[in-house]
């Protein structure tokens, strides 16, 4: 059955394309540690490559980029390579076993069956996750217009707790939560990381508000730490992967000659934005996967028989309105990232220049 | 916009190295699809080239896309370490 595999004809507009979703991807991975990943794998889907190909060559251009990021952001002092590695690890066991889950679905239910799960898990995660992230941004930009000091980083009581906690023999001191953990709390994030990648592809929806609001991290060493664990992922799934002699490079170095464009955008302008833009946009990337994957339920429902059969024209439609969602919420963070950049970038000049002239005065 | 041509320079040169290494994947595009297809087959020894390729494109890559945005004046802001 492997061999039946066929690899896509690669064109002018296939490589635009891929290309520039790559770019928007990286933009939004850069800044918030993951993402595009949910819109590159429908679009190399939808250009004729098999899920399996898609999935594969996604993780193959997803490794490199990640630490080419990580890197980047390490420059600006917003990496904890320690955290990362050790939830890196973790992850890659929740990976394994959210690929068994996986399997099992599949042969239970089929294909339609995972597909159902996957939106279930979508649901799920980015209601709680996607609105807890989005009021505590919401809260953090009323408490800054009212005045207050945001800049002091605050933790949350249960990341409070955490840091509390004492278990001889398991902690360990982390520079992003500039205290000691016991390493009990991490193995489960990093495990849930893994899982949720391997479901849905974006761990970082479960791993970046899991280091802020569990752990304690500010949103910003989160953000650039969860790319080392999707670094440590990726290159496990691309040695998975590539055993398996399903990657198709092609595709995979088109997305990374994009997404390296966008990577170290999004990571200079996390490097003009306070905690709560970070926030900002990864609430407003979560809220709106979540209403894509409303226009994809009826269309499983219907193949598995549990509601009235609806045609194929409905289908398809239902299917475009939420692929057409999903790009929107890349270009969404991207609009938001850029637009955080660019208005930096004016006020530091502005301020430099007004420092150059008092300079001037001065002489 | 102010251009930096220390940076420039170098982008020039890691873009000429990065369109080259692009160059070579559309001219073996096939033989990388053969690498994948030899590999399902059981000709394992192949199985590395997905993510060498890949490491090698994204530190040439890398370098250039970096050198390109600092040379048209896209730099960080000093001192933001997210506290």
């Amino acid at each position: 059955m492997m061999d039946s595999i066929s690899f896509i004809e690669l064109n002018a507009f296939n490589v635009t394309l891929l290309f520039i979703v790559g770019f928007i991807g990286g933009m939004v991975s850069g800044f918030i540690g993951s993402g595009g990943a949910f819109v590159l794998t429908p679009a190399m889907m939808t250009l004729g490559a098999p899920g399996i190909v898609a999935v594969a060559s996604n993780i193959a251009h997803k490794f490199p980029k990640a630490i080419v990021a990580a890197l980047k952001r390490h420059k600006y002092g917003h990496v904890d390579w320690k955290l990362g590695i050790i939830m890196g690890i973790f992850a890659e066991l929740g990976m394994l076993a959210g690929k068994i889950v996986m399997s099992g679905i599949k042969d239970t239910y089929g294909d339609t069956g995972t597909s159902l799960y996957v939106s279930f898990i979508f649901v799920v995660v980015l209601a709680i996750v996607g609105g807890f992230v989005l009021r505590d941004a919401y809260k953090m930009y009323r408490a800054e217009q009212a005045g207050a000091d945001v800049h002091e980083h605050k933790k949350t009581r249960l990341a409070r707790w955490v840091q509390s906690v004492r278990i001889p023999g398991t902690m360990m001191y982390f520079t992003s939560l500039k205290a000691e953990v016991s390493v009990l709390f991490i193995i489960p994030l990093g495990f849930a990381t893994g899982a949720l990648a391997s479901s849905i592809a974006v761990g970082g929806f479960i791993g970046v508000p899991g280091m802020i609001y569990v752990l304690g991290a500010p949103a910003l060493m989160a953000s650039a730490t969860e790319l080392v664990i999707a670094f440590v992922m990726g290159l496990g799934g691309t040695l998975l992967y590539a055993w398996d002699g399903v990657v198709d490079v092609r595709l995979a170095m088109i997305i990374l000659a994009g997404s390296l464009f966008g990577v170290q955008l999004g990571a200079i302008g996390t490097t003009y934005v306070k905690d709560h833009t970070v926030k900002l946009v990864m609430g407003v990337i979560m809220i709106t996967v979540l209403f894509s994957r409303f226009f994809y339920i009826p269309g499983y429902l219907s193949e598995l028989g549990l509601i009235a059969p609806i045609t194929e024209g409905t289908h398809h439609l239902l299917k475009a309105v939420g692929d057409g969602t999903l790009a929107l919420a890349l270009l969404l963070g991207a609009v938001i990232i850029l637009g955080a950049l660019l208005k930096g970038m004016a006020a530091h000049r502005k301020r430099h220049e007004q420092l150059a002239m008092v300079d001037g005065i001065e002489e | 916009m102010t251009i930096n041509p220390a940076s420039l320079n170098k982008a020039i040169i890691y873009g000429a190295a990065s369109v080259a290494l692009y160059y070579l994947l559309f001219l073996y595009a096939d033989k990388t699809i053969e690498w994948a297809t030899l590999t399902r087959e059981g000709q394992k020894i192949y199985f590395l080239m997905p993510v060498v390729i890949p490491f090698v494109f994204s530190l040439v890559h890398g370098a250039f896309t970096a050198y390109f945005w600092d040379a048209l004046g896209m730099k960080p802001a000093a001192q933001n370490n997210g506290k």
